[in-house]
């Protein structure tokens, strides 16, 4: 990892082949820094890849993810890739992958959608990928008007 | 696709087979929707009606084909007093009214609705119209009306008229029609065409839709002439929609380049987008399309009650 700018991180995740440009909405949708928590985030913006030609990186020190956070990214972030770090250590790498369906992760943009009506039901959507990622909710059958700003 | 069982909340969950199954049962009902011959199909069976928002039209029709098949039914026809209004998730007036019946007919304001209420319940559930979302057994009775006012529908030409942008029944029918082999025509105003994606749907499925603005681009040639109500309230200024209206109006005059056997539909009710000079010619299919609501949606009832294969 010779791109690496960022202080290692000893126990933690790193978030690599963020699409460059995406880093800070990588933070906000994981929802850190988490209030009560002083573990080092570090972000890199806009670093050389031969792959991506730029790319975004991001470093969390003490945190795992859980698999519909991995979602989550995968949502504004395809390509991204997730190395988990223990004792220094590279203890797992994998790349995320797209869902064909999402569960819960995201809020239909129709308001007059019966998932935003307070019944007892997880939101469900279709994930297509194509020039841009689209999603679909299954109840309704509306596409979602921003992805972004539909992650819950 | 066996039926029994099944929940019936978009058209798009049917096949041309599918719908050419429960069109062929229809045809057999027709005499006992008329009242000429009676039956017992469904007898002991209770069908349950759920109208969160009136819909007089389409209940009657629901109850009119349970009862002429010697079914019950029960329910309510809008959320007055019921106790959804005293703040029931609709999940849980869903689970009730499932232990109540062996289907339940949904109505409700909020696009999804039905998606929801199959999930919650173990009694097939038809929608009957969500928001502004799907509205299956409308397009059924559709397409039942043109195989019994025109013939059949493969080979023929259908021009649907009006608001194609914000009307999901009109939507349904394009992608129905689509899955036959038809020749569609969507004749509207460009703000009010058919939506883009919707012309790519049912481009991939064969169909190679001709987009037009004046009735009078198709009138000669269309077999089928499918009249949607245009809506003050899409445009902000009310001359422009006088202007619309007019132009998008079916008179007498305007059919004088018809063919002889072309058809007139309309989901109804209608407002000025039909004279009522119209009524009284061959032309005039609207009223015979509500009555085959009736033979369609009880082709419906037997089979996702499991009564008739
Ligand atoms: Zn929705």
């Amino acid at each position: 990892m010779k791109d690496l700018k960022l202080t290692p991180i000893k126990n933690g995740t790193v978030i690599d082949h963020i699409e460059a440009g995406m880093a800070m909405k990588v933070i906000k949708i994981l929802g850190i820094p988490e209030p009560d928590s002083h573990s080092i985030i570090s972000i890199a913006m806009y670093v050389h890849s031969e792959k991506m030609g730029y790319k975004d990186l991001i470093k969390i020190e003490d945190r795992e993810l859980k698999k519909k956070e991995v979602n989550k990214i995968s949502l504004i972030s395809p390509n991204a890739s997730i190395v988990i770090i223990e004792k220094e250590i590279v203890k797992n790498k994998y790349w995320v992958s797209l869902p064909k369906i999402i569960k819960g992760l995201a809020k239909c943009s129709n308001p007059n959608c019966i998932t935003n009506k307070g019944e007892p039901l997880e939101t469900e959507f279709s994930v297509t990928n194509g020039k841009d990622i689209k999603l679909r909710c299954l109840y309704c059958d509306r596409n979602v008007t921003d992805v972004l700003e539909s992650i819950v | 696709m066996n039926f029994k069982g099944i929940h019936v909340v978009s058209v798009r969950d049917f096949s041309r087979k599918d719908i050419e199954h429960i069109l062929n049962l229809a045809d057999t009902f027709i005499p006992i929707a008329r009242g000429e011959s009676s039956s017992t199909l469904m007898n002991g069976k209770i069908m349950a009606t759920l109208f969160f928002e009136p819909s007089t039209r389409t209940r009657l029709s629901f109850e009119s084909a349970m009862q002429r098949l010697g079914g019950r039914v029960l329910g309510f026809a809008d959320p007055g007093g019921t106790s959804a209004k005293k703040g029931e998730t609709l999940a849980d007036t869903i689970r009730m009214a499932a232990a109540y019946s062996d289907l339940i007919v949904l109505r409700h304001p909020q696009e999804g609705a039905a998606r929801l209420a199959s999930k919650f319940s173990n009694v097939p559930v038809i929608n009957a119209g969500d928001g502004a979302g799907q509205h299956p057994t409308q397009t059924l009775l559709d397409l039942q009306t043109i195989r019994q006012e025109a013939g059949k529908i493969d080979g023929k030409k259908i021009a649907l008229v009006g608001d194609l942008k914000y009307g999901r029944t009109v939507h349904s029918l394009a992608y129905a029609l689509a899955m036959f082999d038809t020749e569609l025509t969507f004749v509207a105003p460009p703000t009010l065409q058919m939506p883009k994606e919707m012309i790519e749907t049912v481009s991939q499925m064969g169909a190679k839709p001709k987009l037009v603005n004046s009735v009078e681009e198709v009138i000669a040639e269309a077999d089928v002439i499918y009249v949607t109500r245009i809506q003050k309230e899409r445009f902000p200024d009310p001359a422009e929609y006088r202007k619309v209206a007019e132009v998008y109006k079916i008179t007498p005059e305007i059919l004088e380049d018809a063919k002889k056997k072309m058809i007139v539909m309309h989901p109804l009710p209608r407002v000025k987008e039909i004279s009522p000079e119209v009524d009284d010619t061959d032309y005039a299919a609207y009223f015979k399309q509500a009555f085959y609501g009736v033979p369609a949606r009880m082709a419906l009832i037997s089979l996702i009650t499991g009564v008739v294969e």
